[in-house]
């Protein structure tokens, strides 16, 4: 039948495509535990994903806190139980808004970052110069990048997670007449470490998601600037995809009994 | 033999899908030899560089670097390989990222471990080798002008003194003049560091100026494999039509859409 040529071409595309992404992966991890680690590199990195990343993390998570303080109060006012929105502010955030809403940010702005670097670098033959220079590329080029994700995103979804609850207390105290100090208390009270780690560990999987996409279409990358602004594109939109999906295997992972 | 072969490929061949870029190209560079490889473009010439550098690998042959077979390679024989060789690419392929020195000494620091308090010093003495004041050193690439970046490229290749310099297209994208220069300091560089050379161009000056012997690429084989000397007493029709630049003749142009 030839409808079916094209949906078996399109899954065979695919299958290809994530049996490369994989095993760019894997050269990557291999890579990370074998030397030379350039360290002077890593913390550049560290710097450019993560400390650049913070005005644009932080200003999502405080509106995030102040709309879910917001959207909480006048929901659960519906059924009198107004007293849990500090609880379901600070469990939201620190679960889900804050390392989905950071992953999503930091794709947008570092993983299409990573892509257009590395791809114009493939492009213009810097990457072949790398090699001609007895440099691996994956060593000072993808390694640095993933492993400043991985170390950097829960950094600042931690920050993230601070500033969306103080969003959602500056709110709730000036705007919809909570006490200050019950609101503290009813932040903490219910919250639970496994709420925060969980989080955390999202952002290091959505990080190491966010830089490989980068890296791996950045590298891949062909045919002059067109090329690099698609490989721009596709690192956006696969790991924003991706960021979604493990989104949902690592909260079950966690909370599934 | 008695002086093999510095460079040898044997038989290469490389396709890319349905096209095939190289069938059987057989070419030898020796030691301290200058070999000039000319073809018009999509003749696979940039193919046959970066096989030998191993950035493709071919589909079959041989090639041999020192006696050392190059397509199975283990990577420390690569690396071997690659730490005595050097290269200037047809844009240069600076890193951007990188100030001017940190260019040029990149191979010294990240290849071989030096301080580069050193390699700082051994970088400004290779831009003056390639013309270059001290001033520039703190620069950044994208500021220098096509001819400078070319330069800079040379300093950057001969900065590890490569037994082994590869130039890909040093004069194409630059006025002629400095196409001069850069053919000269190719010369001087080459002479110098006693390194075989090999270097692919479609620029005839650069060829006869750079080169000891010229082989010519067409439809992935070597058609013609000569010294200099010997360019304008051929009878190949294909070379001769190439070195005087003619439209007509046997060399198919693809310029069936004109």
């Amino acid at each position: 039948m030839p409808i079916f040529a094209p949906v078996g071409h399109i899954f065979l595309t695919f299958l290809a495509l994530v049996g490369r992404v994989t095993v760019f992966a894997g050269r990557t991890i291999g890579h990370m535990v074998t030397p030379p680690i350039y360290f002077r590199l890593i913390f550049k990195q560290m710097r450019e994903i993560g400390y650049f990343s913070l005005p644009v993390v932080a200003m999502t998570t405080l509106f995030a806190g102040m709309v879910l303080a917001l959207q909480s109060y006048s929901g659960f006012s519906r059924f009198s139980a107004e007293s849990a929105v500090a609880t379901v502010v600070v469990i939201s955030m620190t679960r889900e808004l804050g390392p989905v809403l950071a992953g999503l940010m930091v794709a947008g702005r570092v993983g299409a970052a990573i892509a257009a670097e590395i791809g114009t670098m493939r492009v213009t033959e810097q990457i072949d110069a790398l090699v001609t220079l007895s440099t691996n590329p994956f060593k000072y080029l993808v390694v640095p990048r993933v492993v400043a994700g991985l170390i950097t995103l829960p950094i600042l979804v931690l920050i993230g997670d601070i500033i969306g609850v103080l969003g959602g207390y500056l709110v709730g105290v000036n705007k919809l007449g909570f006490n200050d100090g019950s609101y503290i208390r009813n932040t903490f009270q219910y919250l639970e470490q496994l709420d925060v780690i969980s989080g955390l560990v999202k952002a290091a999987v959505f990080g190491f998601i966010i830089t490989l996409m980068g890296c791996y279409h950045g590298y891949h990358s062909r045919g002059g600037a067109q090329g690099v602004g698609q490989a721009t594109t596709n690192a956006v939109v696969s790991s924003s995809i991706l960021i979604l999906i493990s989104n949902y295997i690592v909260t079950e992972l966690f909370f599934t009994r | 033999m008695s002086n093999p072969a510095k460079i040898s490929l044997r038989n290469v061949h490389k396709a890319f899908g349905p096209k095939k870029v190289l069938q059987g190209v057989n070419l030898d560079v020796a030691p301290g030899e200058s070999v000039a490889i000319i073809g018009g473009s999509g003749t696979g010439k940039s193919v046959t560089l970066k096989c030998v550098l191993g950035l493709l690998t071919p589909d079959q042959g041989s090639i041999t670097v020192d006696g050392i077979e190059m397509t199975d390679a283990s990577t420390a024989d690569r690396d071997a390989m690659l730490a005595k060789t050097g290269m200037l690419f047809q844009g240069a392929a600076l890193f951007d990222s990188l100030s001017v020195w940190q260019n040029v000494a990149f191979g010294l620091i990240e290849g071989r471990g030096m301080k580069p308090r050193q390699a700082r010093d051994i970088a400004i003495a290779r831009l003056e080798d390639v013309g270059l004041g001290s001033e520039i050193a703190d620069m950044s690439p994208a500021s220098l002008s096509g001819g400078m970046q070319k330069r800079v490229g040379l300093a950057r290749a001969i900065a590890t003194e490569p037994e082994i310099l590869f130039f890909d297209e040093p004069t194409t994208g630059i006025d002629p003049i400095m196409g001069d220069v850069i053919n000269d300091l190719i010369v001087k560089c080459t002479r110098e560091l006693g390194a075989s050379a090999m270097t692919i161009t479609h620029d005839m000056a650069s060829a006869r100026k750079i080169a000891d012997r010229v082989a010519m690429l067409y439809k992935g084989e070597i058609i013609w494999d000569g010294p200099v000397s010997e360019i304008d007493q051929s009878d190949n029709p294909y070379l001769k039509q190439f070195v005087a630049g003619d439209i007509e003749g046997p060399l198919d142009l693809d310029l069936k859409h004109l």
